[in-house]
C-alpha cells in the first residue's frame, strides 16, 4: 500500500522521531488514510459542511462542558446558584456558560441538516447503511445527552421538562410507575435524579457520543463519501488507481472545512454575545427561575429541537384509557429512522436524478418537520391542533409510503462522472 | 397523591388553559426601552433600587463591590449612597426584611429580584412598576393591571400618585359579563410629573437588567470585537480555500 511507504515530511530530527514512532504505532499510515490519501468526491457543495462542523461542536461542547463542570456544584440546593456564580463571578464563566447552551442548539442545527443531506443525495443508500445507522444512533445519544444537560441548570423548566419526559415512561402498562421511579431514583425529581443526570451527561453520554463519532467516521472512510450526483467515484479510477473526481481530503477539504468553520462561528458569536436566550428558544425565560416543585410554569415546552416530536406526543388522543399510544409514535419516528435504507427503493440516489414525487414528498417532509417544531413551542390549542395531527401523519406517511412511491417515481439517467 | 402520569396531563393542561388566557386578555405591557451602558442611568437605578426596593427584595446574586465596580463608583460613594444595611462591600445586596416575618405580614416573601429581568423580561417589570391602581377590596388598598391581586404595596405612590382604573363590560356570545379593564387615568397626583415617574421606572428597570447579568454591556462591546475577527479570519480562510483549490478541475 501506497499509505504506508511515503515517510513523514520534516527536518532530519523531526523525520528520523516520525519514524521512530511509525516503527510503534501507525502514525503516518492514520494520517494518510484518513486525511492526506483520503479520496473524497470534488464536487461537494455546501451542505457537505456540516458533518465537519458538527465535530467542531461536538469539541467546542466537551471542552466548554469540563470548564462549566469546574464550577457547577450538582447539587438541588446549590446547582442554581452555582449557574449565577458562574454568570457572575468566575472569569470568563459568562462566555463559558453562553458557548454551552448556544452550542447545544448548534449542535442539533448542524446535525439536523447534516441528516437532511443524506435525504437529498441518498447517502443513506447501499453501501452506507450502516454509515447511516450509526448516525442516528450518534443522534439519539445527543438527545439523551442534551436531555440530562436540561436538568443541570436546575431552574423552573429545567425541572418541569424533565417531570414531563420522564412521565412519559409512567404511561408503559403494568412496569409504567416502576420504571419513572427507577428513573428518578426517587418519588419525585431530586437532589438524587439531578445526581444521576449530571453523571450521565459528564461522564456516560460523552463517552457513547465520542465512541460512534469515531465509528462513523471509520465506516465513513471504508465505504468512501457519497456527493451531490448519487454516484461512487470509486467506478472511474486513473492511472494511479486514485478516483480520478476524487481529490486528497487534506489540503483540499480541510482548508474548505476551514472557511465552514469561519461562516459558522461568525453567525455563532452573534448569537452568544448578541442575543444568547434567542427570544426564550436557546435560554428559556422561565428557567431563570429556581426549580419549583409546587409552581408549575405557565407553558411547558421542551427546547426547540425535541419539539417536533412533542408536537407528535401531544396529536395523539388518549385511547382505551390511556396515553401511551403518544408515546409510542413519539418512539416509532425515530425508530423508523433507522429503517430508511430499506424503505427508499429509488433506482438513483441523488435527488438530482429523482422524479418529481420524491422532490415534492421531501419538501413537504421538511415543511412538516418545521411545522411541527412550530407546534410543539405552542400551545395546544387550534390550529395547532389539527396541525400537528397533519404533520404527524404526514410525517409517517413519508417513511411508510417510501418503498411504494420511490419505486413507481420516475429517474432521470444518472451521469458516469460528477459534475462540477 | 395524584398518579405521576395524571398530574402529568393535569398540569398541561392547566398550563394550556394559563397559556390561552394569557395570550387572550392579558394587560397590554409597555417598551420598557433601556440601555446597560448608560452608566449614569444605571446609577440612579441602583439608588432607586436602594430606596425603593432594597427594604424587602433582595439581589442575592449581585455584590456591592461588583456594582461599584461595574458603575464607575468609589468605595467611598458606594458606601455613603448605596450601603445602608452594615454590610461588607463584598456582599451580596441582601435585603434586612426576614423572610419568615414577610410571609407573616404578605402572605409570601418578597422574591429576590437578581434575575426578574430575565425571567419576566423589561417590559414587564416597567409595565408592572407604573400599573397600581386604587382598589379598596385589597389590603394594601391597591391592585396591579399587570399582576392582578398582587400582595404588594403601592411603594412608588408618593411619586407617581394614585390611579383609577377604567373599566368596561363587555358580554361574550355565551351570553356571559366580563369586567375587562381598559386603562388607568391619574387619581391624585404625586411628587413626580408623569415624565419624570417614567424616567424613574426607566432607570430602576435598567439596574434590573444590568443586576441580572452583569456582564452584559461587556459581552455586547466583546462581542463587536470578535464577530469582526472572525469575519476577517472567514475572508482569509476563503482566499486560501481559493488558492488551494485552482488546480481542481
Amino acid at each position: 500500500m501506497a499509505a504506508n511507504t511515503v515517510a513523514p515530511a520534516g527536518a532530519g530530527w523531526l523525520r528520523s522521531f516520525g519514524a521512530w514512532i511509525d516503527a510503534r504505532f501507525p502514525m503516518t499510515q492514520l494520517w494518510n488514510e484518513h486525511l492526506a490519501q483520503y479520496y473524497a468526491p470534488k464536487n461537494f457543495n455546501t451542505w457537505y459542511y456540516f458533518g465537519s462542523l458538527a465535530l467542531l461542536v461536538l469539541v467546542l461542547q466537551i471542552v466548554t462542558g469540563i470548564w462549566l463542570a469546574m464550577s457547577y456544584k450538582p447539587s438541588a440546593t446549590e446547582a442554581f446558584a452555582s449557574v449565577e456564580y458562574i454568570m457572575r463571578d468566575v472569569e470568563w464563566g459568562w462566555l463559558l456558560r453562553y458557548l454551552h447552551s448556544t452550542g447545544s442548539s448548534a449542535f442539533f442545527i448542524v446535525v439536523y441538516l447534516h441528516m437532511f443531506r443524506a435525504l437529498l443525495y441518498g447517502s443513506h443508500r447501499q453501501p452506507r447503511e450502516l454509515l447511516w445507522i450509526i448516525g442516528v444512533l450518534i443522534y439519539v445519544a445527543l438527545m439523551a445527552e442534551a436531555f440530562f444537560g436540561y436538568l443541570l441548570p436546575w431552574g423552573n423548566m429545567s425541572y418541569w421538562g424533565a417531570q414531563v419526559i420522564v412521565s412519559l415512561f409512567g404511561t408503559f402498562p403494568l412496569i409504567g410507575d416502576a420504571l419513572v421511579e427507577w428513573i428518578r431514583g426517587d418519588y419525585f425529581i431530586s437532589d438524587i435524579t439531578l445526581n444521576r443526570f449530571f453523571a450521565l451527561h459528564v461522564v456516560a453520554l460523552p463517552i457513547v457520543l465520542l465512541f460512534l463519532v469515531v465509528v462513523h467516521i471509520l465506516a465513513l472512510h471504508e465505504v468512501g463519501s457519497n456527493n451531490p450526483d448519487g454516484i461512487e467515484i470509486k467506478k472511474t479510477r486513473g492511472p494511479d488507481g486514485h478516483p480520478l473526481d476524487g481529490i486528497p481530503f487534506h489540503p483540499y477539504y480541510t482548508v474548505k472545512d476551514i472557511f465552514g468553520v469561519g461562516v459558522f462561528l461568525v453567525l455563532f458569536a452573534a448569537v452568544v454575545f448578541f442575543a444568547p436566550e434567542l427570544g426564550g428558544l436557546f435560554l428559556e425565560h422561565a428557567n431563570f427561575e429556581p426549580a419549583n416543585p409546587l409552581l408549575t410554569p405557565e407553558h411547558i415546552a421542551p427546547v426547540w429541537y425535541f419539539t417536533p416530536f412533542y408536537a407528535m406526543l401531544r396529536a395523539v388522543p388518549a385511547f382505551a384509557g390511556t396515553q401511551v399510544w403518544g408515546v409510542l409514535v413519539m418512539f416509532a419516528a425515530i425508530v423508523l429512522l433507522f429503517f430508511l435504507p430499506w424503505l427508499d427503493r429509488a433506482p438513483v440516489r441523488s435527488i438530482r436524478y429523482r422524479g418529481p414525487i420524491y422532490k415534492v414528498a421531501l419538501g413537504l417532509f421538511a415543511l412538516a418537520f418545521i411545522v411541527l417544531g412550530y407546534c410543539g413551542l405552542k400551545p395546544a390549542v387550534q390550529p395547532f391542533k389539527a396541525l400537528s395531527v397533519i404533520g404527524t401523519v404526514y410525517y409517517f406517511a413519508f417513511f411508510l409510503l417510501m418503498p411504494w412511491y420511490t419505486r413507481i417515481d420516475s429517474h432521470q439517467p444518472e451521469p458516469g462522472r460528477v459534475r462540477c | 397523591m395524584l398518579k405521576p402520569v395524571r398530574m402529568l396531563w393535569a398540569g398541561l393542561a392547566l398550563a394550556w388553559s394559563a397559556a390561552t388566557l394569557a395570550a387572550g386578555g392579558g394587560y397590554p405591557l409597555e417598551a420598557a426601552v433601556t440601555d446597560v451602558r448608560q452608566l449614569a442611568s444605571l446609577q440612579r437605578g441602583a439608588r432607586n433600587f436602594v430606596n425603593y426596593c432594597l427594604g424587602c427584595h433582595s439581589l442575592q446574586y449581585l455584590r456591592y463591590s461588583r456594582v461599584a465596580a461595574d458603575l464607575g463608583l468609589s468605595g467611598q460613594e458606594l458606601r455613603d449612597n448605596l450601603m445602608f444595611t452594615g454590610t461588607r462591600v463584598d456582599d451580596p445586596m441582601q435585603s434586612a426584611m426576614p423572610p419568615e416575618a414577610a410571609r407573616g405580614w404578605f402572605g409570601n416573601a418578597p422574591p429576590d429580584l437578581s434575575l426578574i429581568a430575565r425571567s419576566r423580561g423589561l417590559d414587564y417589570v416597567f409595565t408592572y412598576l407604573k400599573s397600581f391602581y386604587v382598589d379598596p377590596a385589597r389590603p394594601t388598598g391597591v391592585n396591579n393591571a399587570v399582576l392582578p391581586n398582587t400582595v404588594m404595596p403601592h411603594v412608588l405612590a408618593g411619586l407617581q400618585g394614585l390611579r383609577a382604573p377604567a373599566w368596561e363590560t363587555t358580554t361574550d356570545a355565551a351570553g356571559q359579563q366580563h369586567r375587562v379593564l381598559t386603562g388607568l387615568r391619574p387619581a391624585s397626583g404625586g411628587t413626580l410629573s408623569a415624565e419624570e415617574f417614567d424616567a424613574f421606572v426607566r432607570d430602576t428597570v435598567n439596574f434590573l437588567d444590568y443586576a441580572a447579568e452583569p456582564a452584559k454591556a461587556q459581552r455586547q462591546a466583546l462581542g463587536v470585537l470578535v464577530t469582526l475577527f472572525l469575519v476577517l479570519f472567514t475572508v482569509l480562510a476563503w482566499l486560501l480555500k481559493r488558492e488551494y483549490w485552482r488546480d481542481v478541475h
